[in-house]
């Protein structure tokens, strides 16, 4: 038994963490924020190039360096530390993975090359005005047959849908609901019948897009109608990957609390010292350590494709959802006034926060969710 | 990172099993998981069953060879705890001699200390109990009033602890007492190894809130121990009881999180037997704690490994006390909601008796563990000040 990151993984977070504070420092964050793309093309293609990011836990067949979701998650965790904006959890862990997934061999040996080197911005499709996370809420019919399908339909809250060339979209077969009838399709971003409208988010790092599909020709990823396994291991990926990413963002800002604590005075002490405050802190860290071990351990589960997966990954996504925001919260009001100033970075993460505990369903969705997946 | 047995571990892992299926049989097997440091169920039974475990060796295996150990190191430890939880073994009654003396009189014994009381911890012909807590001195325990003089070759001890778990039972006592009249705080302390079979102790049970009395009050009067029986030097006793608490806050919790995931499996099938688990709330509250109890496991991996590999606990370990006991509260509070009326009719409630099932007693007892072996608010104290590194309170 061994339950910590090896010295190359080390050395992998180590350089990832230099990268990304030297190209996505807090006035990058703001300025990226605030743009409808949402991120920097250059930086893109750098991580790509130079660090092999989008390649790294791809296989070796496809272009990629054949890493595992261990190593992934190392580098979503360093990404949610920062906030890095980039279309990098909808290209490289849902859009990727759903092909890696669903794909036959020549699909991916034509798909995925093109997203290890930093080419491809892809965004998975997903979900439906209704905002539901399961089987039911896909309601877009593919019609057609062979290998020509028509897509008609609405997909929103498409991460990174406003800039992404390839599209994963989830469809069913007329007549067919739950689970049966779910087929993956692939559409590339600028296929006739698209129409995209970038939405404007309260958390202003991750972007989201609605897409609207009116006849638009689309390409079977995978058996047609038998695409829901597919999909939903995609989702306890994603789940995992963002639950890396929300523990790197959950440790920044206890980081940040506690350096805080230890140098404001109030009443002639630093407000670190008075119990109030301190307790805050070691509930926080009580919270930023189970997620960590919760969130790590769900990644080697990833990582072996283990039996496991489905359970831990409701575990990892219900725990840090509720973490993150926690410690986001309080890390406002330790901050008292100046956390809640649009100058203060506590914002951006609290928004953070909130928009990855709902991304992927909530905490209590991945609880019932657990609770069916444990035999309740 | 892997979290499978390497060929070494699975053959440890073997031969526990085989071990366990060999002797853990008839009686010993009836009973169950049942017991436990403050649940004195089938207490003559679990005796004799330590006995048997103690002649193999399985009591203090992480001990010296030279000790009567097996050297064992921390995961074949785990292992062991895990496979004993799984076997359904008894609940331990000898935890405070080998889990909370013994490595402390290892790391700060003399080796004649060491010859003369590990045996008999082994042999489990002596129990031991924890004289710390006195009515002035819970939370704020360098506050200790007890008092122990030399007159000649003995130590003379005065003074009264409380919260004394299973005094009643144990031959021995570990205490820290004042051995320096003029000091104040943790300086002029010293830790003392007191018979408790003798004219100036007296033990008294202190009825709980469960109607049961496994705390005692120890009252010493004139009490006697020999000289020698100071474990580290004289008037520096604090670091010793501290070690001490070392113990109880780190290793110790790792077998406390199968036993949970027992009686949370038991839980749930108490809420699949009465039909609560189709109602919403229910089900989030049964995810929820399955969730704890697995990070819980989680969080013992990764302080396991830091253990092993760098020698130290990384600081997950110093949230383990806080964590369980929240966590177990949380699971009584819960039990509750499932039992509905009917989790308020106990066993026996009239003329001085108070019965509660295992499921009450869990959740009244519960109300315990986030007070004993350093309040949850002490805990915080010291994650924010030893881990986080935040300014002391002001004292």
């Amino acid at each position: 038994m061994d339950f910590a990151f090896s010295e190359d993984q080390e050395v992998l977070r180590d350089t990832v963490r230099k990268f990304l504070d030297a190209r996505s420092p807090e006035s990058e964050v703001r300025r990226l924020m605030d743009t409808v793309d949402g991120y920097d093309p250059a930086v893109w293609a750098q991580m790509a190039s130079e660090l092999g990011l989008q390649s790294l836990a791809l296989p070796e067949a496809y272009g990629g360096q054949g890493y595992t979701f261990v190593e992934l998650g190392i580098v979503l965790e360093e990404m949610g530390r920062v906030l890095l904006c980039a279309p990098f959890f909808s290209t490289v862990v849902l859009a990727a993975h759903a092909i890696l997934n669903a794909g036959t061999d020549a699909e991916k040996a034509a798909l995925l090359p093109g997203i290890a080197s930093g080419e491809t911005l892809a965004a998975l499709a997903f979900t439906e005005p209704s905002g539901r996370w399961d089987a039911d809420g896909i309601t877009m019919v593919a019609s057609g047959s062979g290998d020509s399908y028509t897509l008609d339909g609405t997909k929103t809250f498409v991460i990174d849908g406003h800039v992404a060339n390839l599209f994963v979209v989830a469809a069913r077969t007329q007549g067919t609901g739950g689970e049966e009838g779910i087929s993956l399709f692939t559409v590339d971003g600028d296929a006739a019948g698209i129409t995209r409208t970038p939405l404007a988010t309260m958390d202003q790092t991750r972007k989201q897009a609605r897409v609207d599909f009116a006849g638009v020709k689309a390409t079977p990823l995978g058996p047609v109608g038998g695409g829901w396994d597919a999909l939903s291991k995609t989702l306890d990926q994603a789940a995992v990957g963002l639950s890396n990413e929300m523990v790197g963002g959950a440790q920044k800002v206890l980081d940040m609390s506690v350096e805080y604590a230890k140098v404001r005075v109030q009443f002639g002490r630093p407000i670190g010292s008075f119990q109030a405050i301190k307790h805050k802190c070691a509930d926080m860290l009580l919270e930023v350590e189970s997620a960590k071990s919760a969130a790590y351990y769900s990644a080697w589960a990833a990582a072996e494709d283990s039996d496991e997966l489905p359970v831990v990954a409701s575990l990892a996504k219900a725990y840090c959802s509720d973490a993150y925001f926690h410690a986001a919260a309080e890390n406002i009001q330790i901050h008292g006034g100046i956390g809640f100033t649009w100058e203060h970075p506590a914002h951006l993460y609290f928004k953070r926060a909130k928009s990855s505990e709902v991304l992927l369903g909530d905490a209590t969705y991945h609880r019932e969710l657990l609770a069916q997946r444990i035999g309740l | 990172m892997d979290f499978r047995d390497t060929p070494a571990e699975a053959e440890f892992r073997a031969e526990i099993r085989a071990w366990l299926d060999e002797h853990l049989v008839g009686k010993f097997a009836e009973l169950g998981g049942r017991g436990g440091p403050a649940d004195e169920t089938g207490w003559d039974t679990r005796v004799e069953w330590e006995r048997i475990l103690g002649a193999d060796r399985w009591i203090g295996m992480n001990w010296p060879v030279e000790y009567g150990g097996r050297a064992a190191d921390f995961s074949q430890q785990v292992i062991f705890d895990e496979e004993y939880a799984k076997a359904g073994a008894p609940a331990r009654i000898s935890f405070f001699g080998e889990g909370l003396f013994a490595p402390t009189l290892i790391a700060f014994g003399t080796p004649e200390q060491k010859q003369r009381f590990l045996p008999k911890i082994q042999a489990v012909e002596e129990l031991w109990c924890q004289g710390y807590s006195e009515p002035n001195a819970g939370s704020d325990l360098a506050n200790v009033q007890t008092r122990a003089v030399l007159d000649g070759d003995e130590w003379v001890i005065n003074g009264q602890k409380v919260w004394t778990t299973l005094a009643h039972r144990a031959q021995w006592c570990f205490l820290v007492a004042r051995t320096d009249p003029e000091s104040k705080g943790s300086r002029g302390l010293s830790y003392l190894l007191v018979p408790m079979d003798q004219p100036g102790v007296e033990v008294r049970p202190l009825r709980q809130m469960t109607g049961t009395a496994e705390f005692n009050e120890v009252f010493f009067d004139d009490a006697r121990t020999d000289k020698s029986l100071v474990v580290g030097d004289v008037n520096d006793g604090w670091k010793v009881a501290m070690a001490t608490l070392g113990f109880e806050r780190g290793t110790a919790f790792f077998s406390q999180q199968l036993a949970f995931q027992r009686e949370l499996a038991d839980l749930i099938e108490v809420a699949r037997a009465n039909s609560s688990i189709d109602e919403p709330r229910i089900r989030q509250e049964l995810a929820d704690s399955y969730v704890g109890v697995m990070i819980m496991k989680y969080n013992g991996m990764r302080m396991l490994t830091n253990l092993v590999k760098r020698g130290v606990l990384g600081p997950e370990s110093s949230i383990g006390k806080l964590y369980w006991s929240n966590w177990h509260r949380t699971l009584g509070e819960r039990a509750m909601h499932i039992l509905g009326p009917g989790g308020q009719i106990i066993d026996a409630g009239f003329d001085g008796a108070y019965e509660l099932n295992e499921i009450q007693r869990s959740f009244m007892f519960s109300r315990s563990e986030t007070i004993y072996a350093g309040a949850s608010e002490i805990q915080r104290n010291i994650i924010g000040e030893r881990v986080l590194g935040l300014p002391r309170e002001p004292r």
